[in-house]
């Protein structure tokens, strides 16, 4: 139940938010000074919104020619020292890959928002989906750590945009921002007031030239950042490379530094995780779900506490890495856990990982309708009988 | 022999870091890159605002080299990166190098979009007729019947003329020139650097190792010399009539013009807007 003020608004006008429209207000008010995009639904309202907000705020905003180029142009922009985003779905996202991978390895900061879509392939572009849950782990080829936030809410979307720039700036790594097409295209009424954001800014290059490597970390295992124009003249790759980031292949200096990308993520981890547990001490059976999935669940809780079961919800905000300390927390009584999700079984995989001596149940929709809070209460009660 | 300009050590521009580099005995992309550098020296671009970004293979491993700020991205992306960086930090003096196969296969739409963009940028394609560092396969400008690893027939595929291209798509400078003659070709990548737009310059460059070799093409000395009377992009020679079939491949400034930068003509807009 870790920061849960967040979700609470304070005084400040409500408006009526699309998760979309949220979105973009708060790539704005973290700071994001580029946006570079390829059309896709469901995402496209950010980068239609983009494109009239970044210019008035002192922004650029560009459509690329495509999902790549988008991704490309994302990471050299902040190469140049600029907050920068992209926002895609499902099939956009698959090729955004490679530059992603690009980001991880050479430590550049940037924010993905995906959209999930149906799929596989084209899929269903106006459908729900959370089909891509290890798609923003895994994508990109080769060993690299990855930050995924899965808000549920327009409000969570907003604080959680923000939240994914400053754990870019701070970790100097890609964030990627995952929802799903209802939460994204819903209107809320939310009020976007009471929340201090962290408003984290680059740590750059300072000091002697001469004496400078680009990535020879600090004690929070984050290099500072070589700002183009300050005199550094450095090399960024995606090659292997040494402190000095120019290519390596000596065994020790690689397992040294993809260790330490690995580490940084460790180190920050108590302002990386973030989750939500409801009723989670007693309970005997746990829900743990994201996004509408875990929306359902959390009326489902209510559905089975009012009939006597004993059910909690684990939400887990932060993604990967996956809140394993948290999870074994919220379900330390519990006999049985239920994994409702719109897909085959990615989260619930992911369960059965960390909590194998459980019995992990899962609920999987993959019809393009989102999961209702009786489809889920039925699954959980029936589990809750069992147990 | 070539002349330096006065005052003009390339060595003042390398990484000595890097040395010895990594280019085989022959290659041609050395000579590109000294006269990149030589303009940058003419010019006096200050090497702390400039960034270089390339692409993946030979020519992309050159920016290495550079000492400036310079970024080496992923395959056939570096005109994509440049843009951002380039958005994001007008101040900057981008040049993007890239191969053959870089620019013209996995990255032919953004150099088709860069062109018609016309963000400042001046991008270098190296061109040798081939995939170098993967070991000598079929490239985009590959001469036709040449052998290649992936070509053991030889090559049935017309190869592209990058210039008529990147000049169909709008570029603001287009220019070719040999590594033959390296003043010339300095001075068009000087011209280049100095154009307020994007600037397409392809240097006709040469592979003895994984290239010539296979297709008994001689010394490095040899492939040079015949740069521009045997390499013809089969568009090129198929736009010209018959006559003329046997000219040399076109070198120089090819196309130019001034229509409005892209960046200035962003901010201009959002100002404009602002201002309502």
């Amino acid at each position: 139940m870790n920061a849960p003020d967040r979700h609470v608004p304070k005084a400040a006008a409500a408006k009526l938010l699309s998760g979309n429209a949220a979105c973009a207000q708060g790539a704005i008010d973290a700071g994001c000074k580029f946006f570079a995009g390829y059309p896709i639904t469901p995402s496209s309202e950010i980068a239609e919104r983009l494109s009239t907000m970044l210019p008035a705020a002192g922004g650029v905003f560009i459509q690329m020619e495509d999902e790549i180029a988008a991704m490309a142009a994302v990471v050299g922009a902040s190469m140049g020292g600029v907050k920068s985003l992209t926002a895609t779905s499902g099939p956009g996202f698959s090729l955004k890959q490679e530059n992603i991978g690009y980001a991880a390895g050479a430590e550049i900061p940037c924010v993905i928002v995906n959209v999930m879509r149906g799929g596989p392939s084209t899929g269903m572009p106006t459908r729900p989906s959370q089909a891509d849950i290890f798609q923003t782990r895994y994508g990109s080829h080769g060993d690299y750590p990855m930050i995924v936030l899965a808000p549920a809410s327009a409000r969570e979307i907003y604080d959680e945009t923000i939240r994914a720039f400053d754990l870019a700036e701070l970790c100097r790594t890609p964030v990627i921002l995952l929802y799903d097409q209802v939460i994204a295209q819903s209107s809320e009424t939310v009020a976007l007031g009471g929340r201090v954001p962290v408003h984290a800014t680059r740590k750059w290059a300072s000091g002697p030239r001469e004496a400078y490597k680009p990535y020879a970390a600090d004690a929070d295992l984050v290099p500072p950042m070589p700002r183009p124009g300050d005199g550094y003249r450095t090399h960024t790759t995606g090659l292997t490379h040494s402190e000095t980031g120019f290519p390596s292949q000596d065994p020790e200096t690689v397992t040294r530094n993809l260790g330490r990308l690995y580490a940084k993520l460790d180190r920050h981890r108590d302002l990386i995780d973030s989750y939500e547990a409801v009723r989670c001490e007693d309970a005997e059976v746990v829900i743990v779900a994201i996004g509408i999935s875990a929306r359902a669940a959390r009326r489902a809780v209510d559905a089975c506490r009012a009939e006597g079961y004993k059910v909690g919800l684990f939400r887990p905000v932060t993604l990967w890495p996956f809140p394993e300390i948290a999870l074994r927390e919220a379900t330390r009584n519990a006999k049985a856990i239920l994994v409702p999700e719109l897909n085959i079984g990615q989260l619930r995989l992911e369960i059965e990982r960390q909590l194998r001596d459980r019995r992990v149940e899962g609920l999987h929709l993959i019809s393009g309708e989102p999961i209702t809070p009786a489809q889920i209460a039925a699954s959980a009660a029936k589990l809750a009988s069992e147990v | 022999m070539f002349r330096d300009a006065p005052h003009f050590d390339v060595r003042d521009y390398l990484r000595k870091e890097m040395m010895p580099h990594f280019l085989c005995p022959g290659c041609g992309h050395g000579m590109a890159l000294r006269a990149l550098l030589w303009a940058i020296h003419e010019l006096n671009i200050d090497r702390d605002k400039l960034a270089v970004v390339s692409g993946i293979g030979c020519a992309g491993r050159l920016s290495a080299y550079i000492d400036a700020n310079t970024f080496h991205t992923t395959h056939g992306r570096p005109l994509a990166y440049a843009t951002g960086l380039a958005l994001a930090r007008p101040d900057l003096h981008v040049v993007v190098i890239t191969g053959d196969g870089d620019c013209l296969a996995i990255g032919g739409n953004h150099l088709i979009h860069a062109c018609r963009r016309n963000l400042k940028l001046t991008c270098l394609m190296l061109n040798n007729e081939i995939y170098g560092m993967t070991g000598g396969q079929v490239s985009p400008t590959t001469s036709e019947t040449r052998l290649t690893t992936t070509t053991p027939h030889g090559n049935s595929e017309p190869n592209f003329d990058a210039c008529a291209l990147a000049t169909a798509a709008g570029a603001g400078f287009v220019g070719r020139e040999v590594t033959r003659h390296v003043p010339k070709l300095k001075e068009l990548i000087k011209a280049g650097l100095q154009h307020p737009g994007f600037a397409f310059v392809e240097v006709v460059s040469d592979c003895t190792e994984v290239y010539g070799r296979k297709n008994d093409m001689g010394s490095s000395a040899e492939m040079v010399m015949r740069q521009k009377s045997e390499m013809r992009p089969s568009a090129y020679r198929d736009s010209v009539d018959e006559p003329f079939r046997s000219t040399d491949l076109p070198t120089g400034i090819l196309a130019q013009n001034n229509r409005p930068e892209y960046g200035a003509a962003l901010r201009a807009a959002a100002a404009a807007r602002a201002g309502k």
